[in-house]
């Protein structure tokens, strides 16, 4: 039992937590009345709102899946990982490069291709990449982004953090600053700075008439729903099926017994770092498929979106992670039908973050479960 | 002989205790390197000394930022890494204090067209109350969720000033304008007016321009970057008193074992509240010295890069340590910050590059045939970027070989007074150093 | 609350004080309730502490003794019961308060501050120091005045030093001490509050019997200058050859309160306690 876990438990917050509680309970009753009532009298638009959901929930998901490995490293090593948003970018880049390779052999040298092209030039557009027309190009591309990852941040691990593995959460952190910082301008300096398209406008989509307008689900976005959906029920069959992620478990809900019933905690931590930089990667590349641009900061930007998931959901729980996400990514459209323009979408995800440490730090799902 | 070189390597440990002359020689290094090197580049005296003071300008405003980390994190284990949002509040609330309350011209957003001194306190206690609204929820939280928490201020500052929304306003019948994305432009006298319009300052312009081949402007910056070295004192001063003194004890004891602390009698909350507001509001004291005599700000300035300069010059100097917060914010200047670009211009002058190549591919590529000199152009080409890879590669170096950086072993005694052998017994001598 | 009230002590008869001429109470705790979810902690316990008494606080593992002291000393808030010391209700008071009313704890495992000097831990805990206000310590003409404070202070350091005989390692740091130095140090630190009642928690655990014997001499010589103890412990010999008065706790209640020999004869506490070990 450690110091802070006493501090908290000391009882005496508990009714200003309540208070909290009830104040934003309330709250979001009100908004949530607000929202419905508006859709019934027609103040909000239906097909409006109903557009915010599905594009939260896409957001979400990509959110989600880059926060279970988030989760998993926060709870098996024990420390907040900086460097995790930027491991999302590096997996853009890896599987943006296969896929333009595969689906631009010959139209531009090897060099413009492998690093998503760095200068103007052939482009994804020119490439017509779409999972419609490049299929394998984009399947190519998932796995080397999540493969690639897996073992870059495997690298990273032995290199940087298994040296200090017996220190504590707070010089990891710190040294994960680091990382993050070095590994986002190794990203400019070899893949340049320039932001670029990478993928096909006008997709073929499914569109349904919603009363008052329509919404539209792109053939990108399906590709996210079902590439992230088949990653999150495979991290869920392998934590509750295979003896790894038994092993996981046990090791994330106390370390120390872990240790002593003999589970070999370094085989484990290196699993951890590979599945969660995997899912890291994916989430890079499905992002960039589903937006249809890529940057060197996008990860370092959707970072404290992860730890708003993250710690919504409850570090540690994977299935945290992934409602975290859902939730953030969707009350982060919402919030446009109150706050216009989309300037506030990402203040509104981080206040909802300090609100859930304020109120239930240990997150929705409570605590340390890795199932 | 060599009994002699011991003494005299011992006289020189002895003489290295004393913080001052740690100061003088760290910094005597750094400014000599320089000069040196700018006489080898060929350059003139008044750009040598102008490198110099804008380098001054730097490690001062850095030094005192990181001063108020140390206060935060090496005296407390307050882990704050908002920083650039606490910097972020003072220095917009003084400009929007201070710019004229009908915009003119390009200048834009209207202000209060307050008084600057009252402009700057206005500021400052802005920084102090926000620290104070992010502590009351967030001090009961473990470390790491507090960072977090810090972070996502900054962040909803940053983007708050960002946002269109509050780019014009108007608060109780005022019209009042962050500037949004497009920032804020200086429409107001130069703060520094106060000493530039002295009788005696004209003679400084003189004697700098005899001196150095100054122009005005110049003179202005260098006496401008000496103001700033003295509020680097006083702030140094004040820290260094904070921590020395019992309030300072208990918050040495709050970073060790903060239950232990509640149990002996002291209330833990309210010492980090104070400490943490004090901390807050000399950042953005800070975030004011540092750009309110631009021609302008825009909220990129305030990105998360900021917070993480001040964290490596702490841990360079060692967190706990007052003077080597100083040593560290002037070796992050010299080393990480300033020394890459010098170094390039000092390899430009003696080396001519070609053109290089494009991109990373074209420079990588020749390698395979043997041709290393377009990735060395390459390189040359992107040292900005190679620039801050140096940086985060500097941050986990010494992390791994030196997490307690160069003073942070040195534990400064948190008294009010020496506390030395009892008096009466043979007193050994106190190390305190003679900067108290 | 309420309800705890009624619930009454359950103090078997043999061992209910035979003495008329008690003591003065100086600590109290009725009823005291802990819950952590489902598990009950500490399940109605009440006991007396006598003043200027030394009382042993014994049970077997998990009887809800340390819980019982986080309790009293705020560190956990109880779920129901009152706690008064010196006839004050201090029910759930915050953990700093504690020193305030002249109650101090010592942990099981030694607290020190690890980065500070001996000096240093044993000057933290002196209550009332106008240094302890920032402005004080900053402003010139107000800081004569810490200074003052700090120079007697430092004096009276050095007496608690002389009184332990740990003057040698007054500059050492905190973390480099050994052991037993360590809960040396947490004693005298305790001390430095100037409290009425010391609850300490295990303070022979891991001790070796030099010091054990050296630390009990101190306590003897503590209490007869007039301090209170209570003193939660594993080894049975020791409170019973040193304390005047013994609470057993079982299960998270009290099973008996009394002077040693008669729990010893209680067949209760045999049963429940050292009927295992012995």
């Amino acid at each position: 039992m450690s110091t802070v876990d006493t501090v908290i438990d000391r009882g005496r917050g508990m009714t200003t937590e309540q208070l909290l509680l009830l104040v934003v309970g309330l709250g979001a009753f009100l908004l949530l009345g607000d929202l419905i009532i508006g859709i019934l009298n027609g103040t909000y638009s239906i097909s409006r709102v109903a557009r915010y959901v599905v594009e939260g929930t896409l957001y979400g998901l990509i959110i989600g899946l880059a926060g279970i490995g988030l989760s998993m490293t926060y709870s098996i090593l024990n420390f907040a990982n900086f460097a995790h948003g930027d491991y999302v970018t590096s997996g853009a880049f890896f599987g943006w490069g296969v896929t333009y390779l595969v689906a631009g052999w010959g139209a531009a040298s090897f060099g413009h291709l492998v690093l998503v092209a760095p200068q103007r030039g052939v482009g994804g557009a020119q490439l017509e990449i779409a999972i419609t027309s490049t299929p394998f190009a984009i399947m190519a591309g998932l796995l080397v982004a999540g493969i690639g990852t897996a073992l870059f941040v495997y690298l990273i691990d032995r290199i940087v953090y298994k040296p200090m593995r017996g220190s504590g959460g707070i010089p990891l952190l710190i040294t994960s600053i680091g990382v993050a910082f070095a590994l986002r301008y190794i990203i400019v300096f070899v893949y340049s700075n320039r932001t670029r398209g990478t993928t096909l406008g006008g997709l073929p989509s499914f569109d349904l008439l919603l009363v008052d307008g329509w919404v539209s689900i792109d053939v990108h976005d399906g590709t996210l729903i079902v590439a992230a959906v088949a990653l999150m029920l495979g991290v869920h069959l392998m934590l509750q099926r295979t003896k790894l992620g038994k092993a996981m478990r046990a090791m994330s809900d106390n370390r120390d017994l872990a240790l002593v019933t003999g589970i070999p905690t370094e085989q484990i931590i290196r699993w951890t770092w590979m599945i969660g930089g995997g899912l890291a990667g994916s989430a890079g590349y499905l992002m960039v498929l589903w937006t249809g641009t890529i940057d060197w900061q996008f990860g370092w930007l959707l970072l404290l979106l992860i730890f708003a998931a993250v710690i919504l959901g409850g570090i540690g729980s994977i299935y945290g992670a992934i409602f975290g996400g859902l939730i953030i990514g969707i009350s982060m459209h919402l919030s446009m039908v109150w706050l216009p323009g989309g300037d506030f979408t990402t203040i509104t995800a981080f206040l909802i973050m300090i609100l859930v440490l304020m109120i239930k730090p240990s997150g929705l799902f409570g605590g340390k479960t890795t199932a | 002989m060599s009994t002699n070189t011991t003494d005299r390597r011992a006289q020189l440990e002895s003489l290295w205790e004393h913080d001052a002359v740690k100061i003088l020689a760290v910094f005597g290094t750094i400014y000599i390197t320089y000069a040196l090197v700018g006489l080898a580049l060929g350059y003139s005296l008044d750009g040598i000394v102008n490198t110099l003071r804008r380098m001054t300008y730097l490690i001062a405003v850095y030094g005192m930022v990181t001063l108020a980390l140390n206060l935060h994190w090496g005296y407390t284990g307050l882990f704050n890494i908002g920083i650039a949002g606490f910097m972020a509040v003072g220095l917009y609330v003084t400009m929007i204090l201070a710019k004229p309350a009908d915009p003119t011209g390009a200048a834009q957003y209207a202000g209060l067209g307050l008084p600057m001194p009252i402009a700057i306190i206005g500021g400052v206690v802005a920084a102090g109350l926000a620290g104070l609204i992010v502590a009351i929820p967030a001090l009961r939280l473990r470390a790491d969720y507090f960072a977090i928490t810090t972070i996502a201020f900054a962040e909803i500052v940053r983007l708050g000033i960002t946002s269109g929304a509050l780019q014009e306003f108007t608060i109780f019948g005022t019209e009042l304008g962050t500037g949004g994305g497009r920032g804020l432009i200086r429409n107001y006298g130069d703060p520094m007016n106060v000493i530039f319009e002295l009788e005696v300052f004209s003679s400084f312009v003189d004697l700098t321009n005899s001196l150095f081949g100054f122009g005005p402007t110049q003179a202005r910056a260098l006496a401008y970057s000496m103001v700033l070295v003295l509020v680097l004192v006083g702030i140094y001063w004040l820290i260094q008193r904070t921590s020395r003194s019992p309030f300072g004890r208990v918050l040495k004891a709050i970073r060790e074992d903060e239950e232990a602390a509640q149990s002996l009698g002291k209330n833990t909350n309210h010492f980090k509240i104070k400490v943490f507001v004090l901390g807050c509001a000399l950042m953005g004291l800070a975030g004011i010295l540092w750009r309110f005599r631009r021609t302008g700000v825009t909220p990129e300035a305030f990105r998360p890069h900021v917070t993480f300069y001040i964290w490596i010059a702490l841990i360079i100097g060692g967190a706990g340590s007052n003077t080597g917060s100083v040593l560290g914010s002037g070796l992050f200047v010299a080393i990480l910050f300033e020394g890459p670009q010098y170094f390039r211009r000092l390899v430009d002058q003696v080396v001519t590059f070609g053109d290089a190549p494009n991109t990373f591919a074209g420079s990588v590529a020749p390698i395979l045939s043997g041709d290393v000199a377009p990735f060395v152009r390459y390189t040359f080409e992107e040292f900005t970027t190679l620039q801050f890879v140096l940086m985060g590669v500097a941050l986990i170096v010494l992390m791994h070989r030196r997490p307690e950086g160069l003073l942070g072993h040195r534990e400064e005694t948190a008294a009010a007074i020496p506390l030395t052998r009892r008096p009466g017994d043979e007193s050994t001598a106190g190390r305190g150093g003679d900067s108290s | 609350m309420s309800d705890t009230e009624i619930e009454s002590p359950e103090v078997p008869n043999d061992a209910a004080d035979p003495d008329p001429q008690r003591n003065d109470i100086e600590l109290s705790v009725d009823g005291l309730v802990k819950r952590f979810g489902g598990i009950t902690a500490v399940d109605g316990a009440s006991f007396e502490v006598e003043s200027g008494a030394m009382t042993g606080l014994i049970g077997p593992n998990g009887a809800g003794k340390s819980t019982t002291f986080h309790c009293i000393t705020g560190i956990h808030r109880p779920d129901g019961g009152t706690v008064r010391f010196q006839g004050r209700d201090i029910t759930g008071i915050r953990p700093y308060e504690c020193a305030d009313y002249g109650l101090v704890r010592t942990f099981q495992i030694a607290r020190e501050m690890a980065n500070m000097t001996v000096l240093e831990n044993l000057m933290l805990p002196a209550q009332n120091q106008s240094g302890e206000q920032l402005w004080r310590s900053v402003l010139p003409f107000a800081r004569q005045e810490v200074e003052r404070e700090e120079r007697e202070l430092l004096e009276r350091v050095w007496e608690v030093l002389e009184f332990f005989e740990i003057e040698h390692i007054a500059e050492e740091k905190a973390g480099n001490l050994s052991g037993g130095q360590r809960k040396l140090l947490e004693m005298a630190r305790a001390l430095m509050i100037e409290p009425e009642m010391l609850l300490l928690d295990e303070p022979f655990a891991g001790v070796n019997p030099t010091l054990e014997h050296k630390l009990l001499d101190h306590i003897h010589e503590l209490r007869e200058e007039g301090y209170t103890f209570l003193i939660v412990e594993h080894d049975m010999d020791l409170i019973m050859e040193n304390c005047e008065r013994v609470i057993v706790m079982h299960q998270g209640s009290v099973l008996a309160e009394g002077a040693p020999e008669t729990i010893t004869s209680n067949e209760q506490v045999i049963e429940a306690y050292l009927g295992g070990e012995v």
